[in-house]
C-alpha cells in the first residue's frame, strides 16, 4: 500500500467520520444537518475514488441536492419539544450497539479484494444503463411505479391541506 | 398561445435599444454638467440688482424705500440707507443684503418695487462650501447690470426698459409745461 | 480548419508545461490541472466585469437612458469603482447570526458555479476538465446551490432572508426538474454525457451551409426555450428574481451580508448563468462549430465567446422586458407548462431519431411539439378569467 493510494483514502474517510459525528453529536440541529451534508460528499469522494463516477455524481444529485434540502426544510419547518433533553436515551444506546454489531459481522464475513485498486473496466453509464435496461428492467419499473406513488400521494397531501 | 405577450415585450424593448443609437427621442438624456437643458424665460430663482450704464454702485435703480424689506415674507432683505456727509438721506442704498438660504424664490419683492430695480435671477449653480456666511449676498454680489438683465430675460427687460423710458419721456413733458 | 489561432492557448499551455521536462509525471498533471483552473478564472472574472457594466448600459439603453459613462471610455472602467466600492465597505454581521455558516454561505455558493464551469468545451480541444460524464456532474453541483441559498437564508436570523431563502429554494428546486429533463433528448441523441461528444455530435453541415446544431431541429428548439426559461430560474434573473427583488423582500437571502460577501454572492450570480450558458451552447447551439461551412476559419473559442455573448444579451434583455412573476405563478409555469413539454421534447427527440433523419420524421417531430404545446396553451390559458372586469364599489 503505497502513500499515493493511502492518502486520499484517510483525508476522506477523517472528513467523512467528522462530519458523522459531529452530525450525531451537535445540539444545534442546522449545523448537524450541514455535517451531515459534509459527510453525504465525502461519501461522494469515496465512490470517485473507486472509479464509479457514475453514482458518486448521483450521490451529490440526491442526497446533496434533495435529501438534504429536505433534511432543512424539516428542521425549519418543526419546533423541537419543549424539555426533551434530559437523560441518555438507553433504548437509542442498545439499538445502535447492535447495529454496529451487525455491520461489523458483515464486515468480518466478506472477504476483501487485494489492497491495490480493482483492474476491472470502470463502471460507465453506459453499462449502468445496458444493465438497467436489459437484466435489471423489473426492478426499474417498479422502483418508477413506487416514486410514481410517492409523487402523488405528496401531491394529495399537500392539496388536502390548502382545502 | 404561451409566449406571445413576452415575444412581443421582447420587440418593444429591442426597438427601444436599437433605436436609442439612432433616434434621437429615444435617448432623452442631458448629460449634465456637460450639458445644459434650456431654461425658459419665467424660470426664476433669488433676486439680483439691476444698475444702469457702467458703474455698478452709482447706477444701481434702487432707491432704498425699503418696501421690498417690509413686503418679503421670511423677512430676508436688510437694507441700510445711503446718507450724505451732512447726514441727509440719499436715494441710495448703503447696505442691501439678501439672504439666499433663506430667499422661496416668490418674486413678492419683484412685484412690490416701483423703481424696476430688484429682478429676479435665473442661475442655480450657487453652492457653496459652508453654510452661513457665503449664502448672504450683500451690494456688490447682488449687483448686475442691465445688459445682464438683457440677457436672461431679453421679453422682461425690454418691457421695463421701454416702461421706463415712456415714464422718463412723459415726466420730461410734465416739467416742460408749467 | 485546424489552424494556429484556433489551438492557440493550447499551444501555449503546450509551451508553459515545457518547461517542466524535468518534472515527474504527476507533477506536470497537476501543474496542468492548475493552468487550466487559472484560465477559466482569469477569463471568466473579466466576463464578470464587463458583464456586470454593459448589463447596465444595455439595460439603459431599453430604458431610454445612458448606462454609467463617468468611469473610463464609455464607463467600461465602472467595475474597478465597484469592486473598490465593495472592497472598502465595512463587514457587517447581524448579533443573532450564525458566524461560521454566515460565513460559509458565500463560498458554498460560488464554489459549485466556479466548479460547473469547468466541464464546458470551449473551443478545439479547450475544455477545462473533460470528464465523461459532465453533463451530470454540471447538475450536481447545481444542486449543490441551493444548500448554499438556505446556509444564507437561515444564518441571517431574519425573517425575511429566511422568507427569501426558502421561495429561492422552493423555485431552484422546481426548476431543477424542466433543466435536467430538457437535456435528456441531447443526451439520447448524442449517445454521450460528456460535453465534449455532445459537441461533435454536432458537427458537419447539410449542404455545406446548415449547421447540424440541435437548436435548428423541432424537438432542440423547444428544448432549447424550455432549458433557457429553466435556466433564468436557476440563476435567479428577472422575471424570476422574486427570492432577491428589492422591492418584496429587501435582498431576500442575502439581505444582510455587506460589503465583499454580497460581492460574492452577486459573482455567483453571474458566474451561474455564465455556466447555464455555456451548457446551453453546448447542448443545443453546436458549442464551438461556425455556423456554416466556409467561416471555420474563424478560431472556435471565438464562436463560443461570441454564442455566449448572444444568450446574455438576451438574458439582460430579458431582464429589461418582463415584470417580476409572483412565486406561485413560477410554481405552476413549470409544474404544469414546462415539465409536460420537456417529456414531449423527449419523445418527439426519439421520433426523430428513428426516423432516421428522414423529412418525415421531421414534420411528425415537429406535430407533437407543437400539438401539445399548443393544447398545454389552450388548457392553460382557459383559466383565467379574461372577461370584463366588474367593478363593484368604484363608480
Amino acid at each position: 500500500m503505497n502513500l499515493f493510494h493511502l492518502l486520499p483514502f484517510v483525508v476522506i474517510a477523517v472528513i467523512t467520520l467528522a462530519g458523522a459525528v459531529a452530525a450525531a453529536t451537535l445540539s444545534n440541529l442546522v449545523h448537524a444537518a450541514l455535517s451531515l451534508v459534509l459527510s453525504f460528499l465525502g461519501v461522494a469522494a469515496f465512490y470517485f475514488l473507486l472509479g464509479a463516477e457514475f453514482i458518486g455524481l448521483v450521490q451529490v444529485i440526491v442526497y446533496v441536492g434533495a435529501v438534504a434540502v429536505l433534511i432543512v426544510f424539516t428542521i425549519l419547518l418543526t419546533r423541537p419539544l419543549p424539555g426533551a433533553r434530559k437523560g441518555r436515551n438507553w433504548a437509542g444506546v442498545f439499538v445502535a450497539m447492535a447495529v454496529l454489531a451487525g455491520l461489523l459481522w458483515a464486515l468480518h464475513g466478506t472477504t476483501l479484494p487485494a489492497s491495490h485498486p480493482l483492474a476491472s473496466n470502470a463502471l460507465t453509464v453506459l453499462a449502468v444503463g445496458q444493465k438497467l435496461m436489459t437484466a435489471y428492467v423489473w426492478p426499474l419499473q417498479a422502483v418508477g411505479i413506487v416514486l410514481t406513488a410517492a409523487l402523488i400521494g405528496a401531491v394529495v397531501l399537500a392539496m388536502e391541506e390548502k382545502r | 398561445m404561451i409566449g406571445a405577450g413576452i415575444l412581443k415585450g421582447m420587440a418593444v424593448t429591442a426597438r427601444n435599444f436599437i433605436g436609442s443609437y439612432f433616434e434621437a427621442d429615444r435617448l432623452t438624456t442631458i448629460q449634465y454638467p456637460e450639458e445644459r437643458d434650456k431654461i425658459s424665460e419665467s424660470y426664476r430663482n433669488f433676486p439680483f440688482l439691476v444698475y444702469d450704464g457702467d458703474d455698478p454702485d452709482a447706477g444701481l435703480r434702487c432707491t432704498s424705500c425699503k418696501i421690498c424689506e417690509k413686503e418679503c415674507p421670511p423677512q430676508i432683505i436688510y437694507i441700510v440707507q445711503d446718507r450724505d456727509e451732512k447726514g441727509k438721506a440719499l436715494k441710495h442704498p448703503k447696505v442691501f443684503d439678501i439672504d439666499i438660504s433663506v430667499c422661496m424664490g416668490c418674486q413678492i419683492c419683484v412685484e412690490v418695487c416701483p423703481f424696476d430695480s430688484i429682478k429676479m435671477d435665473k442661475s442655480f449653480e450657487l453652492s457653496k462650501p459652508e453654510r452661513f456666511r457665503s449664502l448672504l449676498l450683500h451690494k456688490s454680489d447682488l449687483a448686475k447690470s442691465n445688459s445682464y438683465y438683457h440677457e436672461i430675460s431679453p421679453t422682461q427687460a425690454t418691457e421695463v426698459d421701454e416702461a421706463l423710458a415712456a415714464a422718463a419721456a412723459k415726466k420730461k413733458e410734465k416739467a416742460k409745461t408749467p | 480548419m485546424i489552424n494556429g489561432l484556433d489551438q492557440i492557448f493550447v499551444i501555449a499551455k503546450g509551451l508553459l508545461l515545457s518547461l517542466l521536462w524535468w518534472a515527474p509525471a504527476w507533477v506536470v498533471q497537476v501543474v496542468s490541472a492548475f493552468v487550466n483552473i487559472a484560465a477559466v478564472l482569469a477569463v471568466f472574472l473579466t466576463l464578470f466585469a464587463l458583464i456586470s457594466v454593459f448589463e447596465r448600459k444595455i439595460l439603459a439603453r431599453i430604458q431610454n437612458r445612458y448606462g454609467p459613462n463617468r468611469v473610463g471610455p464609455f464607463g467600461l472602467l465602472q467595475p474597478v469603482a465597484d469592486g473598490i466600492k465593495m472592497l472598502v465597505k465595512e463587514d457587517i454581521v447581524p448579533r443573532g447570526a450564525d458566524k461560521v455558516v454566515h460565513f460559509l454561505a458565500p463560498i458554498a455558493m460560488v464554489a459549485p458555479a466556479i466548479l460547473a464551469l469547468g466541464v464546458i468545451p470551449y473551443g478545439r480541444n479547450m475544455t477545462a476538465f473533460s470528464i465523461d460524464a459532465g453533463i451530470l456532474f454540471f447538475f450536481a453541483v447545481g444542486s449543490a446551490t441551493e444548500l448554499s441559498v438556505f446556509m444564507a437564508g437561515w444564518s441571517s436570523n431574519n425573517k425575511y432572508s429566511m422568507l427569501g431563502a426558502m421561495r429561492a429554494i422552493a423555485q431552484m428546486v422546481s426548476y431543477e426538474m424542466p433543466l435536467i429533463v430538457t437535456v435528456l433528448p441531447v443526451v439520447m441523441i448524442a449517445g454521450s454525457l460528456s460535453p465534449d461528444r455532445i459537441v461533435d455530435a454536432q458537427a458537419g453541415y447539410i449542404l455545406g451551409l446548415i449547421p447540424k446544431w440541435f437548436v435548428l431541429t423541432p424537438w432542440g428548439a423547444a428544448a432549447f426555450l424550455l432549458f433557457f426559461t429553466a435556466s433564468l430560474v436557476e440563476s435567479n434573473r428577472t422575471p424570476f428574481d422574486l427570492p432577491e427583488g428589492e422591492s418584496e423582500l429587501v435582498a431576500g437571502h442575502m439581505t444582510e451580508y455587506s460589503g465583499f460577501k454580497y460581492a460574492t454572492f452577486f459573482m455567483a450570480e453571474y458566474f451561474g448563468m455564465f455556466a447555464v450558458s455555456g451548457m446551453a451552447v453546448t447542448l443545443f447551439l453546436g458549442g464551438w462549430h461556425a455556423p456554416t461551412a466556409f467561416l471555420q476559419f474563424i478560431p472556435s473559442w471565438i464562436w463560443f465567446f461570441s454564442k455566449l455573448s448572444v444568450l446574455l444579451f438576451t438574458f439582460i434583455w430579458i431582464r429589461g422586458t418582463l415584470p417580476r412573476i409572483r412565486i406561485d405563478q413560477t410554481m405552476k409555469l413549470a409544474w404544469t407548462f414546462m415539465l409536460p413539454m420537456a417529456f414531449t421534447c423527449v419523445i418527439a427527440a426519439a421520433v426523430w431519431h428513428y426516423a432516421a433523419g428522414g423529412i418525415l420524421g421531421w414534420l411528425e417531430s415537429l406535430a407533437i411539439v407543437s400539438l401539445v404545446y399548443a393544447g398545454l396553451s389552450q388548457i392553460l390559458g382557459a383559466r383565467r378569467n379574461l372577461s370584463v372586469r366588474i367593478y363593484r364599489f368604484a363608480e
